[in-house]
């Protein structure tokens, strides 16, 4: 296969990405093994321009190839029905250029078209659909979920989204700022804004200093430690086991109030700018943060204890949701997810920086179920904040740093990528500029782009009464994958 | 005043006003265990008092059944608590084989609870309505085994002389009303929606028995219902309470003890729900046969006693 090696957080010139035959590119996307991270097209003249990156997760390889197609074509022989993860990318292909994979699997609207779109429907007499939302009962967000039960049991799980189109990526071309970057996910501010300013970086060729990636890495963790803690809240609220759901949700308050300290927001708001950090760390706070982070790990440490001691609790998140390693190896499940039910990939350590390689990379027992989605943000909860504790030290190391430098030009021709761990898992900005130095392309991928259907598969041969639990489990981004 | 008209005034009004003290109680404890403020205990009171002032929306796939049903159930618990005796063990309507109109009286009000939410034509109500009625079908014969072997050990086949059990068969009756306790609370459990079986709290119409089933029921209508289910937790909390507590000891401890075990029985209510988890959907049948196994264990022991080894 004709590719550019590229690692992560690199800018390379666009016209350094081979060029192949569409059909080459096709069967060579079929058989390969490694796994696809971005599938997007672009628009080059009279033509469409298709890019492709894999991973080669073991040597932290970003492989880039492109291939040129035809306006005029209007079908091709689809990837994903020899290799399944290619399945939403092709859907999303075809939505925005209208170039039809022929003989896909399934192929249906991945966010535009919401009136009429099929279901796989089933008959039998004790059959039944649910259909649930787009309007929720609870403060969430929209989403069709459309269940095809025998009794109690759910066969099947279908999931529309889409109700939050509101055209990121175009906007991200015209307008591109901080402040659009953090509001694409509300739960993932932090790591949006940064794989936003990653890109951009790459794309001036600007260099940012120690101390504001060091900022920027605690910021990470402490969003991840969070949302952890309030999923785990929410989880035990789901299955209304009251004790939990208070505690945790008090523990997560300190954390999010500690963001607050940094930067003047819960979330994370504006801490983030192309070129650095705006809020500083200073000596005083740090110890606080350490005080407040030990207290957390405590908590933390005494209420899953608790929790995991339950046995009622266990008797609901044992044996519920199951994804085979399997099945999450064939729908390239990522991130936390992926890593409860098996797949060790985590961005932070495929993609190694200088700031993660001193850390050892823990391996987890996954058990593929809601007891193993439970289990491993337990683990990074506390893996996290030790990672926050060292960051905080490495940090006066490097106090005379500036926080921000100077804001350069884009450079023409330039095509970036940033992978960032968030707390779901990893988060793929890629962005190119034309020949005069413009934003001509801004692509995103969120986590929850792969793991939705892993979340269909969970639900599969479970009580439907068990949806929420699994829900919770995933607890995936609707807006993060409506963009 | 005659004392038997003072306690018919006196149990209608605990019948009709006690459950929102019952279930404000319940959140009382369960916020204490939360570490929270939590609601006041009138909170039920008001939310109710604002139903009422409130319009129905009703949906225009639903017939005269849906507008019907909550008056219907809201009148059968009425009428059926007037057979349980509350304070002072005293039943406002006493007749021979209270407890076969009981039981059925209440039945009719489940029933129109269940075509009225299979009225609505929504897959949520449809799916609680058929777990109700699957619940029903276990709980349903297990009271009836406990009420007839509790009565016929009585020996005057009326609802209020379950109290006498204890001072009529002795050591024997305490046996048996232990047993009794257990099963009638686990039918309290299974039929007034409280954790494990169901959560009164969530949001989430997949995992709802009873709370799916009035989704569409506004207004009047909800209050109704809510003021019945409430009813309801009061008449079985009153046969418990009739069960552990020995009467008979003058009108004003007897009410007051009365009063007290109830609100005991909400306190520990409100604390279990706080210390477990709910049980899965296949699991709640499991816990709700234990209910017939106690139910079997007292009709044999009711046996033995009155007819001998």
């Amino acid at each position: 296969m004709d590719y550019y090696i590229m690692k992560n957080n690199q800018r390379i010139n666009l016209l350094d990405i081979p060029t192949v035959d569409f059909g080459v590119l096709r069967a060579q996307l079929a058989a390969t093994n490694l796994r696809p991270v971005s599938f997007f097209g672009s628009d080059w003249g009279q033509n469409i321009k298709l890019f492709v990156v894999l991973a080669d997760d073991e040597k932290g390889n970003l492989l880039v190839s492109s291939a040129l197609i035809d306006k005029n074509v209007k079908e091709y022989e689809s990837i994903a029905k020899d290799n399944h993860q290619y399945h939403m990318f092709e859907r999303e292909f075809y939505e925005q250029f209208n170039i039809k994979p022929l003989a896909h699997p399934w192929l249906k609207p991945v966010r535009k078209n919401q009136n009429n779109y099929e279901f796989f429907e089933m008959e039998g007499e004790e059959t039944h659909q649910v259909a649930v939302g787009p309007i929720h009962a609870g403060v969430i967000e929209p989403g069709h979920f459309r269940f095809m039960c025998q009794g109690e049991k759910v066969y099947n799980l279908e999931i529309m989204l889409g109700y939050q189109h509101r055209g990121v990526e175009d906007l991200m071309v015209k307008k591109p700022s901080n402040q659009l970057a953090e509001s694409i996910c509300g739960d993932s501010v932090i790591a949006y804004n940064m794989a936003y300013s990653q890109v951009m970086e790459e794309l001036c060729g600007m260099e940012i200093t120690s101390r504001a990636k060091l900022i920027r890495r605690i910021a990470l963790e402490m969003e991840r430690v969070a949302i952890h803690i309030g999923d785990l809240g929410a989880i035990l609220g789901d299955i209304a086991y009251l004790m939990g759901k208070e505690v945790y949700g008090v523990t997560r308050t300190l954390v999010i109030n500690t963001l607050l300290e940094i930067s003047g927001s819960r979330f994370g708001r504006g801490l983030i700018t192309v070129g650095g950090v705006n809020f500083d760390i200073n000596k005083e706070l740090s110890e606080k943060i350490v005080d407040t982070l030990d207290g957390v790990k405590n908590t933390v440490e005494k209420m899953t204890k608790a929790t995991l001691k339950s046995s009622t609790v266990m008797s609901r998140l044992e044996k519920t949701g199951n994804v085979s390693k399997e099945v999450a190896e064939e729908l390239n499940l990522v991130g936390m997810i992926g890593r409860s039910c098996g797949i060790n990939l985590d961005s932070r350590f495929d993609f190694c920086d200088e700031f993660y390689k001193d850390f050892e990379r823990k391996s987890f027992k996954a058990t593929n179920d809601a007891y193993s989605r439970f289990k491993i943000r337990y683990k990074e909860i506390i893996e996290s904040i030790s990672f926050i504790k060292k960051f905080l030290k490495k940090l006066q190391d490097c106090e005379t740093e500036k926080l921000c430098v100077e804001k350069k030009d884009l450079i023409p021709n330039g095509f970036a990528l940033s992978i960032v761990e968030g707390w779901r898992g990893e988060l793929v900005h890629v962005a190119t500029t034309d020949g005069e130095g413009r934003l001509s392309r801004y692509k995103i991928k969120d986590p929850s782009f792969n793991n939705w259907y892993g979340l269909s598969m969970a639900v599969r041969n479970n009580g439907i009464s068990d949806f929420p639990l699994c829900n919770k489990g995933f607890d995936l981004s609707y807006c993060g994958f409506d963009l | 005043m005659d004392k038997n008209i003072i306690l018919t005034l006196f149990n209608t009004l605990i019948l009709l006003f006690m459950p929102f003290f019952v279930i404000g109680i319940i959140k009382k404890t369960k916020a204490f265990w939360a570490g929270r403020k939590g609601v006041s205990i009138f909170q039920p009171l008001f939310d109710t008092v604002r139903l009422f002032k409130k319009d129905r929306t009703i949906s225009s796939t639903t017939s005269w059944v849906f507008n019907f049903a909550p008056v219907v159930v809201f009148a059968t618990t009425l009428f059926a608590g007037l057979f349980v005796p509350m304070a002072n063990c005293y039943s406002i309507i006493n007749v021979v084989g209270a407890f076969v109109i009981f039981s059925y009286i209440l039945g009719l009000g489940k029933f129109f609870a269940l075509i009225s939410a299979m009225d609505t034509g929504s897959s949520f109500e449809g799916m609680g309505a058929s777990r109700e009625a699957c619940f029903t079908t276990i709980v349903e014969p297990a009271f009836f085994i406990i009420l007839a072997s509790l009565i016929a050990l009585s020996g005057n086949y009326t609802f209020s002389s379950i109290a006498n059990i204890i001072k009529s068969s002795g050591t024997f009756g305490i046996l048996i009303v232990i047993m009794a306790v257990i099963s009638l609370f686990i039918m309290l459990l299974t039929e007034c929606s409280r954790v494990p079986v169901d959560d009164p709290t969530t949001h989430l119409e997949l995992t709802m028995i009873h709370e799916v089933m009035i989704l569409d029921n506004s207004g009047v209508d909800l209050a109704l219902i809510t003021w019945a289910s409430g009813m309801k937790m009061v008449i079985l909390m009153a046969l418990i309470t009739n069960l552990i507590i020995p009467f008979g000891s003058g009108l004003k401890a007897g009410v007051g003890l009365f009063l007290l075990t109830l609100i005991l029985l909400a306190v520990v209510i409100g604390t279990l729900e706080s210390a477990i988890a709910r049980l899965r959907m296949s699991h709640v049948f499991e816990f709700v046969f234990v209910m017939s196994s106690f139910a079997l264990i007292v009709a044999s022991l009711a046996a033995v006693k009155m007819y001998g080894i």
